[in-house]
């Protein structure tokens, strides 16, 4: 396989290693009521979809970042290759946002 | 027809003309006891031993292919009982004890043959692990010994004891372990079932569940509905799809692993070795193949084939241990699709809806597992209570944190 690196241009897939489903990003709040719950749905479970999938690379041999990879889990074709740390950026201000608005703060 | 020495001989003077087809092709009946979704290996003795222990006959096993053309007919064959953990060793050497009396059983030859495992170690902590490993299996009843350097050479000459990086040290063996013929096990299973009334009927997907209030009465497939007082699904990789059906999320990612066989030699390898340092296991088929294989791709995958560096790696594993075997040509590969849970150990369980059953997450030892598999899960079925040496293989041990991490290496599918 072949990664099309936003920044590096295309890589080997062998550079990078795999952390899995790219719903890690988004780590449950450890205040929140259900916390226990929601840990343990995202430690354990998973959607495992056969299609798209979207998953965390990590460019070991490479600059080191890690990109979103959406991916055919039936093809091995790769659709999407993303920053992570733009998607996690935008996840967190826009749960900021959110926040804001029930009038809490951080 | 029971096989035997007289029933070969008088075929063989009649020109083989009177073999019967193994099982029959019926079409489903409206209404089972019992149906199995899924014909590999674990389906069919699960249907197997269901008939034959638990006096449940009115069975039925719906598989989408064709029988064995899962995992059961794709994996390397090797049987094994040398875990660790409590919640696994007396399950697999179960299994073990199952498969010694496999053929006698089912009256087919699956060419079981413990021709003994040795697992090499290269270090002085490795050989300790070992060493425990060896009391665990002991302790459960299994077989074990530990090898010095030269025992293992005595075995294994041909090894590279030199190695300047993974010099080898000795290794655990299982004089018990081996191999079976894995196409027979899955005919074998199907044949006692069929014979005992189990209906196999093949082609026919299961594509969704029969579930009102909380009970499952039944499944959707391709051939239309059937129902069921129980629905016991064990469709190793595809259980994350099948199980969505039910609404279910499940502790497990697919994932492939590849295997590779070299054209036919001469005996040459006394049983099965594993290399202690990378990932690498190999044995000899009785065709004079070598049967080999290592690590799995390691990402999320449906496609039944794997990927090159992959079999780089599993090459190289091969020739640091085993020099010789950069002599042997390629005839052919392929990969099948297993569950990978997240503690690397299987689930036997029912689930939360009631009147259906669960059985995968066997990531890629599950072959050893088919006997007592199929038993547990059958006991499971029929009495509604698990089998003893299978009761630490729920769905819900992660949530009360009682996983069984035999590798150490945590939720980490693609590490197990
Ligand atoms: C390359 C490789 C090497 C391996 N080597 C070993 C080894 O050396 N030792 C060992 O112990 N284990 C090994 N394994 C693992 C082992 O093969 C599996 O864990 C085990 O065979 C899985 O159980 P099974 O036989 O029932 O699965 P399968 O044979 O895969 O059975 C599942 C069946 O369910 C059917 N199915 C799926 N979805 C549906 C549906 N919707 N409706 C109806 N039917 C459906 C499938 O068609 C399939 O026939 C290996 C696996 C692979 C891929």
């Amino acid at each position: 396989m072949i990664i099309d690196h936003p920044l590096l241009g295309p890589r080997d897939a062998a550079e990078f290693v795999i952390l899995g489903d790219a719903s890690l990003i988004n780590r449950p709040d450890p205040e929140a009521a259900d916390a226990e719950e929601r840990f343990y749905e995202y430690v354990y479970l998973r959607d495992n979809p056969a299609g798209l999938h979207r998953e965390l690379w990590y460019h070991e041999q490479g600059d080191r970042s890690w990109l979103v990879v959406t991916r055919n889990t039936l093809t091995h074709e790769i659709a999407k290759v993303e920053l992570a740390r733009g998607i996690a950026v935008n996840l967190a201000s826009a749960s900021k946002k959110k926040a804001g608005r029930k009038g809490g703060s951080a | 027809m029971r096989y035997s020495a007289l029933s070969i001989l008088s075929q063989a003077l009649s020109g083989n003309t009177g073999w019967k087809p193994v099982w029959r092709e019926p079409d489903p009946k409206e209404h089972y006891d019992v149906i199995v979704v899924g014909g590999g290996g674990h389906g069919l003795s699960t249907a197997y031993y269901l008939a034959k222990e638990f006096g449940v006959t009115k069975v039925a096993v719906v598989e989408k292919g064709w029988l064995g053309s899962g995992n059961i007919g794709r994996n390397t064959t090797i049987i094994r009982s040398n875990y660790l953990l409590p919640g696994n060793e007396p399950f697999y050497e179960l299994s073990m004890k199952l498969w010694e009396g496999l053929e006698q059983d089912f009256n087919y030859n699956a060419m079981v043959s413990q021709r003994g495992i040795v697992n090499l170690f290269h270090s002085d902590s490795q050989r300790d692990a070992y060493a425990r490993r060896g009391n665990a299996m002991v302790m459960a009843g299994a077989d074990a010994e530990l090898l010095d350097e030269d025992g293992v050479r005595r075995l294994c000459p041909f090894l590279d004891f030199d190695n300047a990086r993974f010099p080898i040290r000795g290794g655990l063996v299982q004089k018990r372990g081996g191999t079976a013929r894995h196409d027979a096990v899955a005919w074998g299973y199907a044949r006692g079932a069929d014979s005992r009334g189990v209906d196999i009927i093949q082609n026919c997907e299961v594509t969704g569940f029969d579930i009102k209030n909380g009970v499952c009465k039944g499944v959707v497939t391709s051939k239309g509905r059937i129902k069921a007082d129980k629905v016991a699904v064990c469709v190793a990789g595809s259980s994350s799809r099948v199980m969505a059906a039910a609404g279910m999320r499940l502790p497990i990612e697919s994932h492939v692993l590849q295997a590779f066989v070299s054209e036919g030699l001469k005996p040459v390898l006394p049983g099965v070795i594993t290399f202690g340092a990378g990932h690498f296991y190999i044995s000899q088929s009785d065709k004079g193949g070598l049967v080999f294989g290592g690590d799995i791709d390691g990402y999320n995958t449906y496609a039944q084939r794997g990927n090159l560096p992959v079999v780089e790696d599993v090459c190289e594993g091969g020739m640091a241990v085993m020099p010789m075997i950069g002599r042997a040509r390629l005839l052919r590969m392929w990969g099948g699709v297993m569950d990978m849970s997240m503690d690397g150990s299987p689930f036997i369980d029912k689930t939360d809806i009631n009147g259906l059953y669960f059985n995968g997450g066997w990531c890629y030892g599950g072959f050893k597992a088919t006997p007592a598999s199929g038993y547990c899960y059958a006991h499971l079925i029929a009495r509604g209570e698990p089998h003893p040496v299978a009761t630490e293989f729920r769905l819900d041990r992660f949530r009360r944190g009682h996983i069984i991490d035999e590798k150490g290496a945590g939720a980490q599918p693609n590490l197990h």
